[in-house]
């Protein structure tokens, strides 16, 4: 069987999931920046706006994810980024991730730990930015503890999300996918194996027999 | 091989181990809201001697650390400088006035070491403030029968604060033209602010432009948005800090 030049890696839905969920995320990391960054805040001002705009952006975030999942292809890799096998503990302890390449599935371990603790983070955002939004109704210290929380977690999800970027920059064939759903099949049977072969793609791509 | 790596790719095998990880995250979030106020403080006391000696000014993005950060609700950060600077005192007073700088600091001055919190959590120590003594103010205009409380205003055109009447006789309030050993400067308000020693700082309203004598409480900007009218530090707005003052 001839193989297809490209493969269906992600549906219309889940880019636009993905689409609208980094604009939201985009919109928060920068406005709380102008929030808590001195300088910014001093730059820019109108306190109450930006601080309007954070809260509803923050608010919205697992939106798109909630729609989406009405896109069965995109309930299929949620639970797919949910399942850890073990090549993916494998995966996540080789220092070179190209020994472990043959096991991958249509998602590698760091994509899986990248999805999760993304939406563990929006909803750890969205719980203690509401109990410092709404400070009134809460025990005293709870809002002195959600800021905490808050402000250290901002600090951990712009690592991750900076992390993200520059991955998806070293790969273009991995960012054209999330751009326009398609990849081409040598890449998809090189970096992720086992999805290739679940899509009729049996022979490693030449570019793996090279790196071996 | 061929039929075990299919197996594997079936993701349907291996653990949820994705949804312990959101689940986990969640509970230490929940646990950061119930015990993070205890961590926070053990965290700025082992910051504090760090800020105190930091030039760069970058110990301040460290959250929880207690340096000023700052805050305008307007686009602008207003602009008077100490020649064009005046503060208007009217509404039911005997002699309204309009005071310079210069009219300010020829009255008596009062002097105070005290610390600025804020009602999101931070709070700089031992700031040095100085000025007049807002009762000295206004006995200087004479407050006529009738008047309860004040109105401030800020010169940015949008800031309102209020105090009542006898809040505003607290020998801890100040219109302050000094601040941490210096003019105030415009960031912090300047040239001359409000400082309400024993209230949240957003009754310390900045770049006070004019104070209205009035026959009742107006509640100011954030006040209209939640934030109590009387904001005693450690007994307003759900927080338990320690007195400032």
């Amino acid at each position: 069987m001839p193989r297809p030049a490209e493969l269906l890696r992600f549906a219309a839905a889940e880019r636009w999931v993905h689409r609208v969920t980094a604009v939201l995320m985009g919109v928060c990391l920068v406005t709380a920046a102008i929030l808590y960054v001195g300088p910014l805040a001093q730059a820019i001002g109108y306190r109450a706006i930006v601080e309007w705009v954070h809260v509803i952006a923050g608010l919205s975030l697992p939106v798109p994810l909630i729609v989406g999942l009405l896109s069965k292809a995109l309930r299929d890799d949620v639970s797919r980024l949910n399942r850890f096998t073990p090549s993916d503990w494998k995966w996540l302890r080789s220092k070179d991730f190209r020994a472990t390449r043959s096991e991958v599935g249509k998602f590698n371990a760091g994509q899986k730990l990248n999805a999760n603790f993304q939406l563990g983070a929006i909803l750890v955002m969205m719980l203690t930015g509401s109990v410092m939004r709404f400070a009134n109704h809460w025990p005293i210290s709870w809002r002195t503890g959600a800021t905490f929380v808050h402000d250290w977690a901002a600090y951990a999800i712009l690592a991750v999300v900076v992390g993200h970027i520059y991955m998806a920059l070293r790969d273009p064939h991995a960012l054209a996918g999330m751009r326009t759903g398609h990849v081409p099949t040598s890449w998809a049977a090189r970096e992720h194996a086992l999805w290739a072969a679940e899509n009729g793609v049996d022979e490693p791509a030449p570019a793996r027999r090279v790196a071996r | 091989m061929a039929e075990q790596t299919v197996a594997d790719s079936n993701d349907a095998a291996g653990r949820p181990v994705g949804r312990r990880i959101v689940l986990g995250m969640l509970g230490l979030g929940v646990l950061g809201v119930a015990f993070g106020d205890h961590l926070q403080s053990i965290e700025s006391a082992f910051l504090r001697p760090l800020e105190e000696r930091d030039p760069t000014g970058l110990s301040a993005l460290i959250p929880a650390g207690d340096t000023f950060r700052f805050y305008s609700i307007t686009g602008d950060e207003p602009e008077r400088t100490s020649s064009d600077y005046q503060l208007t005192v009217d509404g039911l007073v005997d002699r309204p006035a309009t005071l310079s700088l210069d009219d300010l600091n020829a009255m008596p001055q009062t002097t105070m070491i005290k610390d600025f919190q804020c009602v999101t959590g931070w709070r700089v120590p031992q700031v040095h403030w100085s000025g007049v003594a807002l009762p000295d103010l206004l006995d200087h205009v004479g407050v006529q029968k009738g008047a309860t409380a004040l109105q401030f205003t800020s010169f940015d055109g949008a800031y309102t604060e209020s105090l009542t009447l006898e809040q505003a006789r607290r020998r801890d309030v100040l219109v302050a033209t000094q601040m941490l050993g210096g003019a105030v400067s415009r960031a912090h308000g300047g040239p001359v602010r409000l400082y309400v020693a024993p209230m949240y700082g957003y009754k310390s309203c900045k770049w006070l432009g004019g104070i209205k004598v009035t026959s009742r409480v107006t509640p100011g900007f954030w006040e209209q948005n939640g934030y109590d009218v009387d904001a005693w530090v450690g007994k307003s707005n759900g927080r338990g800090d320690a007195p400032t003052s």
